[in-house]
């Protein structure tokens, strides 16, 4: 029996030791760089570390959405949304030019502004950022699975898409209002006979199913303009504000003209009643001409269709669906607290902030305590709703964010700073300078719930000197402060693409765990894919010429074509066999009038190629791939129009 | 109760055996820089998966820059039949705890030992055969480098690590052969004459 005891242990330890073995190292801590009190090592991220947030900044003018990390302020990736990107061939490619279809064809710039996250019970979910395009109304989803945009839907009877593409609480709807009053239905008449006739629309996007954001239903408004959005949360849920300005309906010099009436007006639209008016058959279709273009991630492939009609909602059938709430001085922003209880409108001309109460709002509604309409729409009594007003010292009030502890942070434009007051006491009790001219700020989660409040984000219009010149055309920039404690910390200076407008931030661990590594080759549904190299081939179709190729470490197969002649117009349908991280292969083609492909392992792409003159023409890898991308390269042999040389393909002979 | 324990041993040694159908037996993992997850091929009776589901496909695409052949689980008779020697052993241990027999205890764990070394040895083959047997026209020829991982242990191969060890069922397997020595070692000396 003794020695079987001893041999047990022995056994057993020996089994552990060897398991043992198998474990990973212990994660190293960030160094500090400077001896760890100084603003440095606070945005201090180390080499192989990563930031705790993801930023969502709007390339404004740019058309596209930046991908900062915070609290560094590194750039991980600029996504194309309303602009063409040579770099992506997003715009380019055959499979994303439908995305950038409009009602009025092919257009390859917007202004993109706002970006807004999805929400799931009022806090943000991570699946999507939303965007809109400002110049020809539009709003964009951006899966955050693959930072790419995969739908974009047009708006009709809009004009100037502002105050969007703020989200309900969970992302039933997107909003858009529209920054210009127009004629509804868009005519042929006099500029200056604009007041009473001209009408704004405010669109409610169906958004929580992708392939079907379209529009659900507009408002239609008095021609007022528009300006930003937010939609209630908690027992405002149900109800969106906009805010408006040019209440004074000028048509002409509006800097002046517009900027008269003491009081413009936050507009609120009750949206479940607006569905319940619907379901009773109260929305009328007119005619509304909207592209809607939606990227399908099996195929890899957009597709873009036309609607004609969209159904409108008239105030005056739908009693008690909205209402105007007096606001001063042209208010910019309209941000509604984590609770769900104050409405607060930002006087960008004014010295203070107007806060509304949603439980006044409600009261007041029930007492009918109006003060005279504007076309029909009750307009609530100032002092029936106003829950309070925080004399702020600063000038240009224009957007606030919140902490979810009771604080609110609000961006002065004229004044340049932020400024930091409680909720329901409205005392001021901090403020920073921006360098320079803040617009929006964010904190991430700073519009929905539940805030992440430890940083804020300024985004601002001037540089100045801030930076080293870059002649007359500066960058463009954003300052990240630490609002972790009573008194704000400026932390960081960073640079951002296209003018920063609003911005959106999440925890990493909301979206990092859901970012894809490849895509499957087996579910590549795209009509040319071709997933093997031995299906790798070419078919003449008359004069169009289709090359089904692929790419893999580190050659393209077939990598010699023969039997091409000038006039043909050649597919390149190449798809990228590889299934591991982190492996695109790129292709580009001498003399083809379009940009490179840069195709994602399991993804097929496409270009257009059209031979102008005989000879022997290379194409390569773009992206470097491996030892051997040097070498990934290839020809394409170009006969004259009407030769008998035969059409053939090969790879290794 | 005692008199059970050689018995139990044995009946230990049936599921330490069948486990090999769940578990795979062995692991290599290759390490390096830009895989900062590491890439684990699992090798089972039957099939060789990896740490994702194209890492056989991508453990390939490296090695064809030194020549190496690709790894096709198909070309690996081994993987048809030792499930087969697998139930052999399984049969027998089921047999073994019937007939309750001290040499049959015996013959049992030397057989399934004799069967580990060899396939051990085999492995040993095939890692020769994949290490040495390059393609002459391979991209990347380094004088005097051949490419056998270890047999068990870790060894640099160019810009690699490669670790290679028992994985859960090889152990698990260790462990059912140590019970089938046990069953023997542990019979009653009393019954001996």
């Amino acid at each position: 029996m003794k020695r079987i005891l001893m041999f047990i242990p022995i056994v057993l330890g020996t089994v552990g030791l060897m398991i043992g073995c198998n474990g990973g190292g212990a994660k190293k801590a960030a160094p500090a760089i400077t001896g760890g009190n100084s603003p440095a090592d606070a945005a201090y991220v180390a080499p192989g570390e990563q930031d705790e947030y993801y930023a969502f900044i709007s390339g404004g003018f740019s058309g596209q959405l930046a991908i900062h990390g915070l609290p560094s302020g590194r750039l991980f990736r600029v996504v194309p949304v309303y602009s063409v990107d040579a770099e992506k061939a997003y715009g380019f490619n055959e499979e994303t030019k439908p995305m950038l279809n409009t009602s009025h064809g092919f257009i390859p710039w917007d202004d993109a502004h706002h970006p807004e996250l999805s929400q799931t019970n009022g806090e943000v979910d991570g699946k999507w950022c939303f965007i809109n395009g400002n110049n020809t109304p539009r709003v964009a989803r951006i899966d955050l699975s693959i930072f790419e945009t995969t739908e974009i839907c047009e708006l009709p009877n809009s004009a100037g898409n502002h105050s969007s593409p703020f989200t309900t609480e969970n992302t039933e709807y997107i909003v858009a209002g529209t920054r210009f009053a127009v004629p509804v239905p868009q005519k042929d008449m006099p500029i200056n006979i604009a007041k009473g006739n001209f009408k704004g629309s405010l669109s409610f996007i169906k958004a929580n199913e992708p392939g079907n954001m379209k529009v659900a239903f507009q408002v239609l408004m008095p021609g007022f303009d528009y300006d930003l959005a937010h939609s209630g949360k908690g027992k405002s849920h149900g109800w969106t504000f906009f805010t408006t300005y040019n209440t004074e309906e000028a048509y002409t010099l509006k800097e002046v003209n517009s900027s008269q009436n003491d009081k413009d007006f936050i507009a609120a639209i009750n949206w479940k009643l607006a569905e319940k008016y619907l379901a009773e058959g109260k929305g009328k279709e007119v005619p509304g001409r909207y592209a809607h273009n939606y990227y399908d991630e099996e195929t890899h492939t957009a597709t873009s269709e036309m609607i004609e009609t969209v159904t409108v909602l008239d105030p005056a059938d739908c009693p008690g669906m909205v209402y105007f709430m007096p606001c001063p001085k042209s208010p910019h922003g309209i941000d509604v607290d984590p609770t769900g209880s104050y409405i607060v409108g930002a006087g960008k001309l004014s010295a203070d902030l107007t806060v509304h109460s949603f439980d006044k709002m409600i009261a007041a509604i029930e007492a009918k305590a109006f003060d005279g309409d504007a076309y029909g729409i009750p307009i609530l009594q100032f002092d029936a709703v106003n829950a309070g007003t925080v004399s702020s010292g600063g000038l240009g009030p224009l957007h606030t964010e919140f902490d979810g502890k009771g604080n609110a942070y609000t961006s002065f434009f004229i004044s340049s700073e932020v400024v930091k007051w409680k909720l329901e006491s409205w005392e001021v009790v901090d403020r920073v300078p921006c360098y320079y001219s803040i617009g929006h700020l964010m904190i991430p989660g700073g519009d929905s719930k539940k805030p992440w409040a430890k940083y804020l984000v300024a985004l601002n219009k001037i540089t100045k000197d801030r930076y080293l010149p870059t002649g007359p055309e500066l960058c463009q920039s954003a300052q990240l402060f630490d609002i972790s404690g009573e008194k704000m910390k400026l932390l960081l200076d960073f640079p951002t693409v296209g003018e920063p407008h609003y911005a959106q931030g999440a925890h990493a661990d909301v979206i990092k765990p859901m970012s894809k590594k490849i895509f499957s080759l087996e579910e590549n549904k795209h009509p040319y894919v071709c997933k093997t190299e031995k299906d790798a081939r070419v078919e003449r179709d008359g004069k169009d010429v289709h090359i089904y190729m692929t790419m893999i470490r580190s050659h393209f197969a077939p990598d010699n074509i023969e039997g091409v002649k000038v006039g043909d117009r050649v597919y390149f349908h190449v798809t990228n066999l590889e299934q591991d991280w982190d492996t695109p292969h790129g292709v580009s083609m001498l003399g083809a009038q379009t940009s490179e492909l840069l195709i994602m392992p399991g993804q097929t792409e496409t270009f257009i190629w059209e031979p102008k003159a005989e000879g022997v023409w290379p194409f390569y890898c773009t992206d470097f791939c491996s030892a051997l991308h040097q070498e990934m390269q290839g020809y394409v042999r170009v006969s004259a129009a009407g030769s008998n040389t035969e059409l053939k393909w090969s790879l290794g002979d | 109760m005692l008199k059970q324990i050689p018995r139990l041993c044995m009946l230990l040694t049936i599921p330490l055996t069948l486990q090999l159908f769940f578990f795979p037996l062995w692991q290599i993992t290759l390490e390096a820089p830009q895989y900062p997850e590491g890439i684990t091929m699992y090798i089972w009776i039957n099939k060789i998966t990896g740490s994702s589901e194209f890492t056989l496909q991508n453990i390939n695409i490296l090695n064809h820059y030194i020549g190496m052949k690709y790894i096709e689980p198909d070309s690996i008779p081994e993987l048809t039949y030792f499930p087969y020697v697998i139930g052999f052993l399984v049969f027998l241990e089921i047999i073994a705890v019937i007939i309750r027999n001290k040499w049959f205890y015996l013959g049992i764990g030397a057989l399934v030992f004799a069967m580990a070394c060899l396939g051990l040895y085999d492995f040993y083959l095939w890692e020769y055969d994949y290490g040495h047997n390059l393609d002459p026209n391979a991209p990347i020829k380094v004088p005097g480098m051949v490419y056998q991982p270890p047999l068990i242990g870790s060894k640099m191969l160019l810009n690699f690590n490669a670790i290679s060890l028992p994985a859960t069922g090889g152990y698990l397997f260790l462990l059912g052969n140590v019970f089938g020595f046990l069953s023997f070692v542990t019979y009653p000396l009393k019954k001996r004459k």
